[in-house]
């Protein structure tokens, strides 16, 4: 008969290279949080997110806004004196928000960003700042979108601004490359 | 002369084409030879990693590939790609399985990992590799006198590479006195500028990059410099709304490194790309003209 996995072994291993992240080594010193920049942002610091993936709150993990914070920029990782990988934690937690996706906030950008983004580049090999542009420029309100136009023209003035995306010349061999990674039929 | 495969990134084709134009120009002057891979692609920034772990892999693998076939280290100007490529790396060379997986994806492009080619970063290379003493040489116009915040961020740094210093560093200081100028005291010089948080979370990130700009200012800093061009846009693109949001009238300038070794090399500022500012460097201009 087949068991269960824990939250915590779910997550602990939901990422291929982490080979078990060691979450529950966790002695909740907090020092995670206390270093975290985006922390006042964020419903629960990274310590208390740990602490509830290890109580097995399921829902109440994967509706936090804590990991959508996550700037990547893994002060908390560097400090831990346990050596678990909090960022990849967050980054563990995204994707799995992203599978179930009634969970998060739909109110949140990231989500939606990080799609955009990856579908782009699976058309094009390279990034496209406009093309990035609907997955948020709306969710903002008309004096968030009048502020993102303003600085779209100063950039486009500045000369910093691409109209036309630059596709890589083995743009077929890539997609059929990705494509043998991911079952992606449909890549248009 | 020292030889690298130069991968530049997608940042660095527009939005930061001063970054780029500089490192062409800086690399020149040390008799660094930049190859820039042919028909690289972007690196998967951060948004990959929320997406697929072993896509994100894949991508990074394609690139070292190309410059495994050219027999030479990268280098790469952007903290993401940076990390991005060097992770892999390490996964990849650590996991026979993995890079197994992924070589048989990129035997659609004729393409086969090995792990033979290095990933640095740019500053690394000009510090460790090309050496202070020769930039030094190669300071026609010393910077004597500008005040300079030297910006690391984060993926340059962080994660952990090896046994480094991740908590105090100081090759972007000795890079700055070697150019003859004077890095100011800078606290948060390691603290996050907030990355993709100035699109996901607008908020947070203005208060980020508002901590920022606040500590190079009252260091008196003249400009602050960074490695990154995300680092760089966000500081200096949303500076404006910084000010609104929190009333302040910061005018910290904000170049790339080598925009700044450029010009102590006597290297004309409109060949290091410099003039697509929001925040007008004039005053960091004059002053190195002396």
């Amino acid at each position: 008969m087949a068991s269960k996995m824990s939250f915590s072994k779910e997550i602990s291993n939901l990422l291929y290279a982490m080979e078990g992240n060691p979450i529950d080594r966790c002695i909740q010193c907090g020092t995670c949080a206390g270093t975290c920049p985006a922390v006042p942002f964020m419903e629960h610091s990274p310590r208390q997110i740990i602490d509830m993936i290890r109580a097995g709150l399921r829902k109440k993990v994967l509706s936090s806004n804590t990991f959508w914070y996550c700037a990547s920029c893994y002060q908390c990782t560097v400090r831990c004196p346990q050596g678990i990988h909090i960022t990849d934690v967050m980054y563990a937690l995204k994707r799995y928000a992203l599978w179930k996706k009634k969970m998060y906030n739909q109110d949140l950008i990231g989500p939606a960003f990080s799609q955009q983004f990856v579908r782009l580049i699976l058309k094009y090999g390279r990034s496209f700042e406009p093309g990035l542009a609907s997955s948020f420029v709306f969710k903002r309100g008309l004096k968030g979108l009048v502020k993102e136009a303003r600085t779209g023209m100063k950039l486009f003035l500045k000369g910093r601004l691409p109209l036309l995306p630059s596709k890589i010349k083995r743009i077929k061999n890539f997609r059929r490359m990705l494509a043998r990674i991911l079952p992606l039929e449909g890549i248009s | 002369m020292k030889r690298y495969a130069y991968f530049p990134g997608c940042s660095l084709e527009k939005m930061a084409r001063g970054y780029h134009l500089s490192t062409v120009e800086t690399a020149k002057a040390l008799g660094v030879d930049l190859r820039e891979l042919e028909d690289w692609n972007c690196c998967g920034a951060t948004a990959y990693f929320h997406i697929d772990e072993i896509l994100a892999y894949a991508l990074c693998a394609r690139n070292l590939a190309l410059a495994e076939q050219e027999k030479l280290d990268v280098v790469a100007p952007c903290s993401g790609c940076f990390k991005n490529m060097y992770a892999t790396r390490e996964h990849l060379k650590k996991d026979p399985d993995l890079a197994e997986h992924i070589n048989e994806a990129l035997q659609e492009d004729h393409l086969r990992f090995k792990g033979t080619s290095r990933v640095r970063h740019l500053l690394d290379v000009f510090v460790r590799d090309v050496g202070l003493e020769r930039i030094r040489k190669a300071v026609s116009r010393p910077l004597t006198g500008l005040r300079v915040a030297a910006y690391y961020g984060c993926q340059i740094v962080r994660p952990r590479k090896g046994e480094e210093d991740v908590e105090r560093p100081g090759y972007f200081e000795d890079l700055i006195r070697a150019l003859g100028a004077e890095p100011v005291e800078f606290l948060l010089k390691l603290r996050c500028c907030g990355g993709s948080l100035v699109v996901t979370h607008r908020k947070a990130a203005l208060t980020m990059v508002h901590q920022l700009l606040l500590n190079a200012s009252t260091q008196k800093a003249d400009v602050m410099v960074t490695a990154c061009p995300l680092c760089q846009t966000n500081l200096e693109c949303y500076q404006g709304e910084v000010n609104q949001e929190f009333g302040t009238d910061l005018k910290v300038p904000i170049l790339y490194f080598p925009q700044l070794m450029g010009l102590a090399f006597g290297i004309p500022a409109k060949r290091l790309g410099i003039g697509k500012e929001f925040v007008d460097v004039e005053a960091v201009l004059r002053k190195c003209a002396g």
